[in-house]
């Protein structure tokens, strides 16, 4: 049990290193968006998700409604209700309901990918320390940058407002190059989505986001559905 | 309103979203037309969250353009994450430097 614990932390590492300085950005950009330092950690420490956080950040600092807010979220986090029903097949038989309870707050896209590398089944002490060390760095990164945004030089601030987007361009990139279907949805979805932003201004940002990328993914899916063979989302 | 209620409802939709499958569904999704939507998704999210709100994010539609150049060409040579984060960061700092 604690041994699992301890190689979670370990495998973490890598992980925490990344999202202490991709947070700095979110903590930035949320105090630039009109957040206090603790709503910017709470957000983090509650959610533990970049792309969902910062639509977020937007929809509270454009006044929208909850309904917006949940269906933007649903949308945006779906992925992982993939994730999750994908790491089921991995749980080892010691993780019971609570386990699969409190381990199910932990996921996210590194830490899905992570634990999926495992050889053989995972158990519930492996997942709480890659999660721990990993909302630490997340966390604290937030901290850190909802701070730093009032004490750093604003050309500095301005310029890591930019982090988070960085961190997107570097995940959709890559299976762009390998999927010329990726490429495609990741391309409509753009499209759209400054259609929203330039032509029709009426769309509130969660909105169009939800809209945007649905659209997209369904013509896709339409188009370029996976076989059968394909096992990973 | 407080922002206290819009954080309880981000964060209760976003751990239901990852809490009901993990716990409750243990088969596989067979809808083919379904399985499709939820593998582009991911990536048309974070697309239509990049474009266009990347170009505003620095307060400065030049520097967030070196910035995204940057990133662009980063992320195609598969650099990791965090990367790539930091070469859009400093490039748009740069960039500050010379407007």
């Amino acid at each position: 049990m604690k041994s699992g614990f301890t190689k979670g932390l370990i495998h973490g590492i890598p992980i925490a290193l990344g999202y202490l300085s991709v947070s700095f950005g979110f903590g930035i950009t949320a105090v630039r968006a009109g957040l206090s330092i603790a709503a910017a950690v709470g957000i983090s420490a509650s959610n533990l998700t970049s792309a969902g956080q910062a639509a977020g950040v937007e929809i509270i600092a454009a006044g929208g409604t909850l309904i917006e807010m949940a269906l933007t979220q649903l949308i945006i986090n779906l992925r992982y209700s993939l994730m999750g029903l994908s790491l089921s097949q991995k749980l080892d038989d010691s993780f019971s309901v609570p386990h699969r309870m409190i381990a199910s707050f932990g996921i996210t896209d590194e830490i899905f990918a992570v634990a999926s590398a495992q050889p053989g089944k995972i158990k519930p002490w492996y997942m709480y320390g890659l999660i721990l060390i990993s909302f630490i760095g997340w966390t604290l990164g937030t901290l850190l940058g909802a701070a730093a945004g009032q004490a750093l030089p604003p050309m500095f601030t301005s310029a890591m407002g930019i982090l988070l987007y960085g961190m997107f361009i570097a995940i959709i990139i890559p299976p762009s190059r390998k999927s010329r279907s990726v490429f495609g949805a990741v391309v409509i979805a753009a499209a759209i989505s400054l259609l929203f932003k330039y032509v029709l201004t009426g769309v509130s940002v969660g909105f169009a986001i939800i809209f945007s990328a649905s659209a997209a993914a369904a013509v896709m899916a339409l188009i370029a559905p996976v076989s059968d063979e394909e096992e990973d989302a | 309103m407080s922002i206290v209620i819009y954080i309880a409802v981000m964060a209760g939709v976003t751990y239901l979203i990852r809490m009901l499958p993990l716990t409750l569904f243990r088969k596989k999704i067979n809808n083919r037309f379904l399985r499709s939507f939820l593998k582009y998704i991911p990536y048309t999210v974070l697309s239509a969250m990049t474009f266009p709100a990347i170009f505003y994010s620095t307060g400065n539609v030049i520097t967030a353009a070196a910035g995204t150049a940057a990133a662009l060409v980063t992320a195609f040579f598969g650099l990791p994450l965090i990367a790539v984060a930091l070469a859009a960061a400093g490039a748009a700092l740069i960039m500050g430097f010379f407007i």
